[in-house]
């Protein structure tokens, strides 16, 4: 019980910023017209490429081969999720502009 | 002086943090209305590209800067051409399977990451905290969830590329409930262990990373039909949660919010969708629906054919004319054609709609996309369930390489697969002309028995060709 109490303890801050943010998400997404879903979906899954971050602080910090190759993948890996989805999904939205 | 810059950087790659969270926020928020939607995705990858600099220039573990920085930027040099150039090249009929392509990626990168710090965690937190702690278990769940949304996703790529067939064994519920249970029983066995160093664990991380793979492949492997947007859209919270565990790990916020914004907005977003299709979460999760069920419903009767010259009359002389596109409409690249049949009906003064179904095409919002490359006003897209009362005073609809999202079994046959999922109610019109390549069914798999409708005529052949010469036709009138 005390080791529970003392890992929220610790953790308050993060704790916080994963209920506020899944609020957020609800909040924001919930009216979102049919239309837009899959632009939508893909723009999300562009902003999860975020792990990149957690790419480079591995590679950047590899000491040893073997994590090396690894975070080196895990870069590549990354980058393909950010670039791969922004651009996806500004392709997509392109279209939408056009008939303006 | 040393100090001194140390703290600067610290803040300003905290600062950062704080603007990119903001950015994606924003970007979310903006992605979520038509008219912003566009700025909005470049604001998020505006927030992204500041986080990844001010990582690679200012992060500091134990005051140790990001080294292998040429490696790094390497990585991300290779990671972005390969990127750029499959998400420009691909056609955007193909635009679901490589949402889920990219998706894989994320996946995996969080697993790595997992794999990678696991045998990394230090003797001396072990000494102090035990296995059993919030550290461990962010490893193990991103090892998990990123590994399972990786193979899940890749399947999904697969299946709607037409590569993987689907795989149904009634068996599959409780196969995919034990293999979960075992994941779970692995995270309990490796937290209670009393070990000196995490290295001597490995073993039983390759075992798990294992389990996943299986477990991520047989989820999706039975879900075909209709059903695969549902899976996409869920994989991809999955991988917003993996990246959010990085997050926790690394006391990381902008991977925080990224990741659990995502992963409540993309639950959100499954629901929603589960909604349109009346299918229920669990079920999703467990990995049983879509077209398991098998409809007693025998096709009857015989099927009544249009020819070219009936169809462009009918359609000259309608007043109200309602176009169902279908993903055989797209397949046919026939997107263009087929506005070209609507202007020059227009130009006759009949009045031309398209009826938008919520999950036509293969995602939702997928086919106004494709309308939209082909320059379809965005007031001539309705949706179904605003569209569907009017049909009864419309004069003909034109069902163009739809089939499940026109089929009636949704409303007459519990016994359907697709039983209660909303539909056009194609039947309740004057007139149905149905456009198909040969009698094939659906994606569902299932009989359609609209075609065996009294007002029906079908309409044989390749929707592109077809097209073109019902408008060569509708012309010479």
């Amino acid at each position: 019980m005390e080791k529970m109490l003392s890992f929220f303890l610790e953790h308050r801050e993060a704790i916080f910023i994963v209920i506020l943010s899944i609020f957020l998400g609800i909040e924001v997404i919930s009216h979102v017209p049919a239309i837009l879903h899959t632009p939508l979906m893909s723009g999300a899954n562009a902003i999860h490429g975020v792990v990149i971050i957690g790419a480079i602080i591995v590679m950047g910090h590899a000491d040893t081969t073997g994590s090396m190759i690894l975070g080196f993948l895990a870069v590549v890996l990354g980058t393909l999720n950010v670039v791969g989805g922004f651009v996806v999904t500004d392709r997509m939205l392109e279209m939408f502009k056009k008939k303006k | 002086m040393d100090q001194l810059s140390h703290i600067t950087g610290i803040s300003i790659l905290e600062i950062t943090y704080v603007i990119a969270s903001v950015l994606f926020i924003l970007g979310l928020k903006m992605l979520s209305h038509p008219l912003t939607a566009r700025r909005g995705n470049i604001l998020a990858a505006f927030g992204m590209v500041f986080a990844i600099i001010a990582t690679i220039l200012f992060h500091r573990k134990d005051g140790q800067p990001i080294g292998n920085i040429p490696w790094i930027l390497g990585a991300i040099v290779i990671g972005t051409v390969i990127g750029w150039v499959i998400a420009k090249k691909v056609k955007m009929t193909a635009m679901p399977q490589l949402v889920s392509f990219f998706n894989g990626m994320g996946g995996a990168a969080a697993a790595l990451i997992s794999m990678v710090e696991f045998p990394h965690i230090r003797p001396e937190f072990i000494a102090e905290h035990g296995m059993a702690n919030g550290h461990v278990l962010a490893i193990l769940l991103g090892l998990m969830i990123g590994t399972i949304s990786w193979a899940g996703s890749m399947i999904a790529f697969g299946k709607l590329d037409g590569k993987i067939g689907d795989l149904r064994i009634k068996a599959m519920k409780y196969v995919n409930l034990t293999i979960m249970a075992v994941l779970i029983g692995f995270i309990v066995f490796i937290m209670t262990r009393h070990v000196q160093a995490s290295t001597e664990l490995m073993p039983y991380i390759y075992i798990m990373f294992a389990i996943s793979v299986v477990y991520g492949v047989l989820f999706v492997m039975p879900i075909g039909g209709a059903d695969m947007p549902v899976v996409i859209s869920l994989l991809n919270s999955f991988t917003g949660v993996a990246a959010a565990m990085g997050g926790f790990l690394y006391n990381n916020q902008a991977m925080l919010t990224g990741g659990i914004l995502v992963g409540s907005a993309g639950t959100i977003l499954t629901v929603l969708m589960c909604k349109a299709m009346n299918r229920s979460l669990l079920n999703v999760i467990i990995g049983v629906f879509g077209g398991g069920g098998t409809s007693n419903v025998q096709a009857g009767g015989a099927v009544k054919e249009i020819t070219l010259t009936d169809a462009a009359v009918l359609l000259s002389y309608s007043k109200k004319v309602v176009i169902v596109p279908g993903y055989g409409l797209a397949v046919a690249q026939a997107q263009h054609i087929c506005h070209e049949l609507d202007k020059v009906l227009e130009e006759k003064g009949v009045e031309v709609k398209y009826a938008i179904h919520p999950v036509a095409g293969r995602m939702p919002g997928h086919m106004n996309v494709l309308l939209a490359e082909a320059d379809v006003p965005y007031e001539q897209l309705i949706e179904s369930d605003v569209i569907n009362p009017d049909l009864p005073n419309t004069d003909v609809v034109v069902v163009i390489g739809a089939n499940d999202v026109v089929n009636p079994a949704a409303e007459d046959d519990p016994s359907s697969p697709i039983y209660g999922m909303p539909i056009v109610k194609v039947r309740d019109a004057k007139n149905i002309i149905v456009m198909k390549r040969g009698m094939g069914k659906g994606y569902a798999a299932i009989e359609n028995m609209l075609f065996f409708n009294d007002k029906t005529r079908m309409l044989f052949g390749d929707a592109k060709s077809t097209l073109q010469n019902l408008v060569n036709e509708v012309k010479s009138l």
